[in-house]
């Protein structure tokens, strides 16, 4: 580690150490560049890692115990009561983030990457200024400085909680209010009900997880409402008041208005990339209204040396797609041929059975009149998920009618995020459904829904029942 | 906006290869100025714009082939919307907004769900412009090998590019592109042959130069237009036809004073220099009619023998350029005095570079007369899909035997190379045999023909 000296030359800087920044860092690095690598943060990992995808996981593996443990009763076991100790489950938590966050900081360490603890802005297309003093002045930058949960409107008392306040497991409240029935209320919610708070949801939408196949969401929201004091869709806080023990909200449902009290309220309005306060207006590079840096398919931002990636570049905001991003950043800064060209960037929900998809949905092929075959198996039909008791979901490939080629894959059901990858590498080998129903699958587990789906799709599925 | 297709450039011209653009996309250009230029088998050209306009695309990188009635460059004019050259959608194209007003905090990326609008590309959906299947590690090579992949029809399942159909697009000569494919199935068989047939033979066994910079100094100079040309022709004749020479000297003492004197008499006259070489084409001409065979070509695929009930004989003309093949038509039913001056005439427009192509082709049978640059004797290679070549020496006084006495004879050496598998050395030997006979004696010459 090196403070920010005066005036430094270098080859290549990357700010932010985020799932897109540090792996850039170490691709540079192995390909031969000599590398600054620029973090505000005392620890590398960005928001992934400190507050985000890391210690949500840890913390929803920990309720998915209690909660099999609950349903052991049918196979004989029991547990006697759920005893939770948040303390020291919150330690559980920060020790993951404190050995992935060390793991990393030793990669880049053994890589020789000079990590320099500052907050950088353009002085100009080659210079960044240094907060605290120093300016280096570079041949080739990497933009990677993610994105920042946007801000309560005044007057909102901040006791309210944001999803990464929620993270640090402050406490246990008797009742929770989501604002927002997305991925990470959903997934919120769910680690706090699974603790033992009694957790309602607000969503203005008429669905929850407006982004997935209907028909993905509906087996999870069926699960899922189970566990919910309340789901309440097309509704929409119109208030939020502080009182001494709670907040009192004011929520519209169907035209009436009704006010309820809350221990706590979890409020998740977005987030913005953070290209607001970095100088780009120092340089030519554009950024449009939501703060989103234009880039090319090799990540180069109008500015041809200076490269954004993840998120203040276009695109989901993925930890997964941040990093194959900053591979093709460093490439390219190395003078390979690359591109951004992934026709599958995978996603997965986190919730209770999980969701996953890929690729081309039965939304979009609706919305954009593209014929699709779809084939789906149900995991009630497989013997694995009968074994482990969990037989709610099915796998559903999509495929193109003429040329058997995949197109997309979706699953509900558990392990949906693992299985999940199997759709993405065949939809980027343009794999056809004989691809998947000709591998042979290892039987019994949860992967034979994804060969059976693709033998539904192409009709020579023997585990389903045949039509007339 | 203006599509502007390669113009026809002249017949028997499908293609040329880019050697220079005069406007990158984002310039303006006025009307009828230089646009690119082309350079084909032929010669090189500078094509103009038609319109006037600001270049919005360009296809073709220098050293590429376009073909013709392909969009080269389009111009935006002001008139209406116009496709632009098929390319790969850019990844501006996939950026669709992410617009959920409600959207939740996302700081668990590997948690996240993709907001409401997908950012990926739909893959290969039946929408026009698609990226083509292909796995990862195929469009990385695609990359590296500067193919655009989308431009490929994959032989794989489902259109599947593989990785041997953006090698065979790289390696120029087999075009893998839909389009190009069949065109060169009409155009030239023999390039497919090749191609595919060098991969097949057994011991073939192409290495990478090695590094000759290391041992002293070279000037590297890529191979183009009619050098190119002659190798792939080259080439695909002796990889494919099994050559046979035959050689024999023709006794010309009598033809050559008979020349000279015809010669003195027409100086100045069309046809007056009366070349050795148009008495010549006039012999193989007669003896072509006596023996079909050598005027003949093979039809690989179907197994057949075509004979040509027609006589075009080419002559191999050192241009300065490089090699062209200049073709005398209906050699049957010209006079030697026609032929002459046919000669003169098309071997100094070829000098020029003037030669329209149309004078390049249809041959049946070719002559190459290295006599005037020295050579006792050649081995000549088939001008392919032809059956045989006739090499011409340098004519020479010698010391023969006629009638047990040795004589000084003005001797011609003659070389037939033919095509083996059309016809054998028996057929050869007659022929070379009529063909000395008949220039030993004008009068043959003459009344046989």
């Amino acid at each position: 580690m090196v403070m920010g000296t005066l005036n430094q030359e270098v080859e290549t800087v990357v700010i932010g150490s985020g799932p897109g920044g540090y792996v850039a860092a170490l691709r540079l690095a192995d390909l031969g560049k000599d590398v600054v690598l620029v973090e505000e943060r005392e620890r590398p990992g960005g928001t992934c890692l400190l507050e985000g995808c890391i210690p949500s996981k840890s913390l929803i593996n920990a309720v998915e115990l209690s909660e099999a443990a609950k349903h052991a009763d049918r196979m004989g076991l029991s547990f006697g009561k759920l005893e939770v100790d948040h303390r020291k489950l919150r330690a559980w938590t920060d020790d993951v983030v404190a050995t992935l966050s060390g793991g990393i900081k030793g990669l880049l360490a053994k890589r020789g990457v000079e990590v320099i603890h500052a907050r950088a802005r353009f002085a100009d297309s080659r210079t960044l200024s240094l907060e605290g003093g120093g300016t280096l002045s570079f041949q080739n930058c990497i933009i990677a400085t993610g994105s920042s949960l946007n801000r309560l409107p005044a007057g909102i008392d901040n006791s309210v909680w944001s999803s990464a306040d929620a993270l640090r497991l402050p406490e246990v409240p008797g009742s929770l209010l989501v604002v927002g029935g997305g991925y990470i209320g959903l997934e919120m919610g769910l680690v706090y009900a699974g603790l033992g708070t009694q957790v309602s949801v607000v969503e203005f939408f008429p669905r929850l997880l407006m982004g997935a196949d209907h028909d993905l969401v509906d087996v999870m929201v069926k699960q899922v409402t189970k566990r919910m004091h309340e789901v309440m869709t097309e509704s929409k806080v119109m208030s939020i008041t502080p009182r001494d023990d709670g907040f009192d909200v004011v929520i519209e449902h169907g035209g009436k208005t009704v006010e309820k009290r809350y221990d706590r309220v979890l409020v998740a309005i977005g987030r913005r990339p953070n290209t607001d306060d970095l100088g780009l207006e120092h340089t030519k590079v554009q950024v449009d209204e939501r703060g989103v840096i234009a880039t090319d398919e090799e990540c180069r931002t109008a500015e041809k040396h200076i490269f954004a990636i993840g998120d203040v570049a276009a695109g989901p905001m993925l930890a997964h797609k941040a990093s194959r991003e900053g591979k093709i950043a460093a490439e390219a800064i190395a003078g390979h041929k690359v591109a951004f060209d992934n026709r599958a960037i995978p996603a997965v929900v986190f919730t209770d059975p999980e969701i996953s998809w890929c690729g081309l949905t039965e939304r979009y092929a609706e919305e954009t009149g593209v014929a699709i075959n779809v084939g789906k198996f149900p995991l009630s039909a497989l013997g694995r998920a009968r074994a482990i008791g969990r037989t709610e979901g099915f796998v559903k490939v999509i495929s193109e009618p003429e040329t058997d080629l995949i197109l997309g894959m979706g699953i509900v059901g558990p392990h949906a995020s693992e299985l999940i990858s199997e759709g993405a590498l065949a939809i980027e080998m343009g794999a056809t459904l004989a691809d998947l129903t000709d591998t042979i699958h290892p039987h019994p587990t949860l992967s034979e829904a994804v060969m059976e789906a693709a033998e539904v799709a192409a009709g020579t599925a023997v585990h389903v029942h045949r039509r007339g | 906006m203006f599509e502007f297709k390669l113009p026809d450039l002249g017949e028997g011209i499908h293609e040329g290869e880019v050697l220079k653009w005069h406007v990158q996309p984002g310039d303006v250009i006025e009307e009828d100025a230089p646009l690119v230029d082309v350079e084909t088998d032929k010669a090189a050209v500078t094509i103009p714009s038609p319109r006037g306009g600001t270049v919005s695309a360009t296809t073709g990188e220098v050293g590429d082939v376009v073909e013709t009635g392909q969009v080269i460059a389009v111009i935006d004019d002001g008139s209406g919307a116009a496709a632009a050259p098929a390319r790969p959608t850019g990844r501006a194209a996939e950026e669709t907004p992410v617009g959920l007003p409600e959207e939740e905090p996302a700081p668990a990326p590997a948690a996240a769900a993709a907001p409401a609008r997908r950012t990926e590309t739909q893959p290969n959906s039946a929408v026009p412009g698609r990226p083509v299947p292909a796995a990862p590690a195929t469009r990385r090579l695609a990359r590296e090998l500067g193919v655009d992949i989308n431009a490929l029809a994959g032989s794989g399942p489902g259109g599947r590019v593989q990785p041997a159909d953006v090698r065979a697009a790289a390696g120029g000569g087999a075009p893998a592109a839909p389009a190009a494919k069949a065109q060169a199935t009409v155009e030239s068989p023999q390039t497919r042959v090749a191609a595919d047939a060098g991969a097949m033979i057994p011991f073939v066994d192409l290495e990478p130069l090695p590094d000759f910079s290391l041992q002293g100094p070279v000037e590297v100079e890529p191979l183009r237009s009619i050098r190119r040309k002659v190798a792939r022709k080259m080439t695909t004749s002796m990889v494919l036809v099994p050559h046979v020479a035959h050689m024999d000297e023709a006794d010309v003492t009598e033809l050559e004073e008979f020349r000279v004197r015809m010669r003195e008499q027409r100086q100045g006259r069309p046809g007056g220099k009366l070349t050795l070489l148009s008495f010549v084409i006039r012999a193989v001409t007669a003896g072509l009619r006596a023996a079909p065979a050598f005027n003949a070509s093979l039809e690989p695929f179907k197994e057949e023998l075509i004979y040509k009930k027609y006589y075009n004989i080419g002559f191999a003309a050192d241009t300065g350029k490089g090699l062209v093949v200049p073709v005398i038509k209906g050699t049957d039913v010209k006079s030697i005095n026609e032929i002459s001056a046919e000669i003169e005439e098309k071997a100094a427009l070829a000098r020029e570079g003037r030669l329209p192509v149309d004078d390049m082709q249809h041959g049946t049978f070719t002559i190459t007369n290295v006599g005037p640059l020295g050579g006792t004797a050649l081995i000549p290679t088939i001008n392919y899909p032809e059956v045989a070549i006739l090499g011409m020496g340098r004519v020479q006084e010698k010391p023969v035997v006629r009638d047990g006495e040795i004589v000084i004879r003005k001797m011609l050496p003659l070389t037939l190379a033919f095509d083996h598998r059309v016809a054998d050395g028996a057929d050869a030997a007659r022929f070379v045999g009529e063909l000395v006979r008949n220039l030993s004696d004008p009068n043959l010459l003459l009344l046989d023909t």
